[in-house]
């Protein structure tokens, strides 16, 4: 079965890359652009990872992980934090919240995979 | 691997909406009433930017894109305060970000120096705050410092990981490395409650199997009895001998645990083969493999920081809650070629023809019977109407995207003239067809500067005659009875009208003498080379009038008309249709022709009386309506139509108006009725004609051509020097009407 990728972020291109890259490396991607669209598609799809954008609009990232992990069917749910802050206080701010890991942008296509396999097999 | 440039395009077109978002945003940033959401909109605008611009590689764009967003977070953060000039700053910076984009775009380095004044200006800024000015994120800077890990603070498990490297360790001993390859020896003990954060260990191991020959040793003496067992903790530790090539290094296996390097304890011993093998140990300098002694050596611990260029966040961004208004920006769409739109468009107009002519043929059968098949007819005639309106409304955009460039232009126009200026825009979400949307742009510049520069008065005059020292210009959109209607009110003088008359006569526009009403007064501004300024100023004149305006309006098939009181401003209306691929006409008849006369022309009909006609001697028939004469115009002898009612006492005159303003009396048979049609070019079916914008076709299957007054106009002129018809009068001086092909 394949494993279906949520990507969550508020640029289209950075969705179209990221469903791009892991559609071809054998993923289902389906997409949001705000951690609340994200939040209804969770609700209405098995999700095996989610990918997301920390600074969005009308629900950001860590409010998005905050949400998931408050909700015991997502206790466990993988979440990699899409974002271009490399500083290490927005990891750990992400960690606190309880992110599994993070992508650095820019990304290249084999970065992304091996960090998604890394998380979800 | 996947090319990621195939995503160029929508990285650009995302990008000029968010550099529009942004700088309507921008215009909005006052000094004292920031309104955070929006500051975090622009912020977010320009991050993504920078985001998707990194992904391909443009590190020029990059560099400043970043030198932006730290003074927008600043803002954010309030260590940078907003005034006017940080504001200006901003909007220059939004611009060049434009025109980084677009040397992105075209593949071409920015000119040397091209951001230099920018960017030191936007550090002038910050150089209030923070000292947070670094280098840009793009540019290679060095790494920090990669931390040299003791041991962990826990000493349990530093005790505990020590004791089962030192189990591997002896191990290894008895075990020699095979030639050509590295033997690591990983010990992972995490904490128990990794699987919360949700990592996993198991892919985590099957990870370290991707990099080589791995043997995984599980330890379960931490396991509790089952009574004690929690489910969600994790209690299992493991000892991984990986047998990897030489190129796998540290860094590779330190990646797999990136994510728990802090939950866990990890340790990671290597060993190289005997020295007899032949010299395998990789050269990567953080790899501490020794290459002399077979006893490993414990060599690196959990986690190097990955090195990463050094980032001028000034402070972490805040989390967004309640920017709910923003979320229209983000709303789910598909992009979609606008040619296949136009072809659906266009297909519908050929359905709603072939309805017209099916409903046409069921009229003249026998009433009384057929009674399920006319109940069909007529749903279908209601989906076909339904389906125009649906595939209409694709087209249709909101006219936000032209009013959100006017408060920039105000802000010109206002430094310009020195005058101040409050913008007021309602109505932005109003639809409209795409192609009336872009073609409103110069009109409703060119009002609004007009507006600024001839309608309102200097601050200093305002306050003498007891107004408010800004003026208002109130810019608004709305449908009214299937069209929309566009009204730019200002607060000003109003219509100097014993100027503008006298400037009339003096242009030889009016008669000296001739009685005018307040209105026509008013509307003498939109005739051709009418300029009421005392000096042509840098604003308004730019060699267009406003008559350039009322034409480019007509051509959409608009109208438009200016109310003004003196002393109290003026309010210019502009009605145009929702959509350029149908048309409102009357159909006419002329002998067996039939014509489509657009209804925005269209003043009236009548028959006139004998009296009221007149001759010219060698000229044109002229007749009496409504105070004035009017120019006939005989359809039948414009186009050569045998068979047509020749005497206007028996026939029908209808009273046109052109774009101008000036009337002509149309000689038709008969009026048939007013209709909806679908227009189609006749330009790129036949060829271009005179007195004729387009063509349609009649619900009988008849072509009709729509016939574009203007054109008409002066083909009549030129009729009235030559012989009755000419059939290759010189094309019309006036542009027909810009129909937009269905």
């Amino acid at each position: 079965m394949k494993k279906k990728v949520l990507t969550v972020d508020d640029s289209r291109t950075m969705r179209d890359m990221v469903s791009f890259t892991l559609k071809g490396a054998g993923y289902d991607v389906v997409e949001a652009a705000d951690g609340q669209q994200a939040l209804g598609v969770i609700g209405a799809n098995k999700v095996d990872l989610v990918i997301t954008d920390l600074n969005m609009p009308v629900m950001d990232g860590l409010t998005l992980i905050r949400r998931l992990r408050a909700t015991p069917a997502h206790r466990t749910l993988p979440i990699l934090m899409l974002t271009t802050e490399a500083d290490e206080k927005k990891k750990s701010e992400g960690r606190a919240v309880g992110a599994t890991g993070w992508i650095v942008k820019p990304f290249n296509p084999e970065k992304l995979i091996s960090v998604v396999q890394k998380v979800c097999g | 691997m996947e090319d990621l440039s195939r995503f160029k395009q929508t990285y650009f077109d995302e990008s000029a909406e968010l550099l529009e978002v942004a700088e309507s945003g921008l215009l909005r940033l006052t000094p004292g009433e920031v309104d955070s959401d929006e500051v975090n909109a622009i912020f977010r605008a320009v991050h993504s930017i920078k985001g998707g611009g990194g992904a391909f590689g443009f590190t020029e764009l990059v560099a400043f894109a970043h030198e932006f967003e730290t003074v927008m977070d600043g803002v954010r953060n309030n260590t940078v305060p907003v005034t006017t000039e940080l504001v200006d700053t901003l909007i220059r910076a939004n611009d060049l970000l434009g025109q980084m984009l677009a040397y992105a775009r075209e593949g071409d380095p920015a000119p040397a120096g091209t951001t230099d004044g920018t960017v030191a200006a936007l550090r002038r800024h910050l150089s209030g705050g923070a000292p947070q000015v670094q280098a840009p994120a793009a540019a290679p800077a060095a790494p920090p410092p990669a931390p040299v890990y003791a041991d962990d603070e826990d000493d349990e498990a530093g005790l505990f990981g020590d004791a089962m490297a030192a189990i591997a360790a002896a191990r290894a001993e008895e075990d020699p490395v095979p030639p050509g390859k590295l033997r690591w020896t990983i010990v992972f003990r995490p904490r128990s409650d990794l699987l919360m954060s949700g990592n996993e260990p198991a892919f985590m191991l099957r990870a370290l199997r991707r990099l080589g020959d791995a043997t995984v040793e599980c330890h379960t003496n931490a396991l509790p009895n089952l009574q004690n067992l929690e489910a969600e903790l994790l209690h299992l530790s493991w000892t991984v001998t990986l047998i990897a090539d030489p190129d796998i290094d540290l860094d590779k296996i330190n990646d797999v645990f990136e994510f728990v390097a802090d939950d866990c304890d990890i340790r990671i011993t290597a060993e190289a083969p005997p020295p007899a093998a032949p010299e395998a140990p990789p050269v990567t300098d953080p790899v501490p493999v020794a290459t002399a002694t077979p006893p490993a050596v414990v060599a690196a611990v959990p986690e190097t920081p990955k090195a990463e260029a050094p980032k001028a966040e000034a402070a972490r961004p805040r989390p967004n809650g309640g920017g709910a208004e923003h979320a229209g920006l983000t709303s789910h769409t598909i992009r979609v070629d606008l040619d296949k739109i136009d072809r659906l468009v266009n297909m519908v107009g050929e359905m709603v023809i072939t309805q017209a002519m099916i409903a046409e043929h069921v009229r003249e059968l026998p009433p009384g019977e057929f009674q399920e098949l006319l109940e069909g007819l007529e749903q279908l005639a209601q989906h076909t109407r339904e389906l125009r309106e649906s595939v209409m409304s694709i087209r249709a955009q909101p006219v936000s995207s032209v009013f959100s460039r006017m408060p920039r232009l105000v802000r010109e126009c206002a430094a310009t003239t020195g005058k101040e200026v409050q913008l007021v825009t309602s109505g932005e979400t109003t639809e409209v067809d795409k192609t009336v949307v872009e073609n409103l742009v110069d009109p409703l510049t060119h009002m609004i500067r007009n507006s600024i520069d001839h309608g309102l008065e200097g601050p200093e005059e305002r306050e003498r005659v007891g107004k408010p020292r800004a003026g208002t210009v109130h810019l608004s959109a709305q449908h009214r009875s299937g069209r929309i209607v566009i009204e730019i009110t200002d607060d000003g003088r109003g219509i100097n009208r014993p100027k503008v008359l006298s400037k009339a006569i003096e242009k030889g526009l009016v008669q000296p003498g001739a009685a005018l009403s307040d209105e026509e007064i008013d509307n003498l501004i939109f005739l051709p080379g009418f300029s009421t300024a005392d000096q042509v100023s840098n604003l308004s004149g730019r060699g267009v009038g406003m008559d350039v305006v009322r034409r480019n309006i007509t051509s959409l098939g608009g109208r438009i008309g200016v109310y003004s009181t003196p002393g109290e401003g003026s309010r210019f209306v502009l009605s145009l249709p929702l959509t350029l691929a149908v048309l409102d006409g009357m159909v006419i008849s002329v002998g067996e022709e039939r014509f489509v006369l657009p209804l925005t022309n269209i003043v009236e009909s009548l028959r006139p009386k004998a009296a009221d006609l007149h001759g010219l001697v060698g000229k044109c028939d002229v007749m009496m309506a409504r105070g004035e004469y009017v120019r006939l115009v005989y359809l039948h002898q414009l186009f050569g139509i045998p068979g047509a009612v020749a005497d206007p006492t028996r026939a029908l005159v209808v009273l046109v108006e052109t774009e101008d303003g000036s009337r002509l009396g149309l000689v038709v048979d008969e009026v048939l009725g007013q209709q909806q049609v679908v227009i189609k070019s006749l330009e790129a079916n036949f060829r271009r004609l005179d007195g004729v914008a387009a063509a349609t076709i009649l619900g009988d299957g008849r072509v009709a051509l729509i016939l574009d007054v203007a054109g008409l106009r002066e083909m009549s002129r030129h009729m009235d020097s030559r012989a009755p018809r000419s059939p290759s009068s010189p094309a019309a001086a006036l542009p027909a009407p810009a129909l937009e092909p269905v």
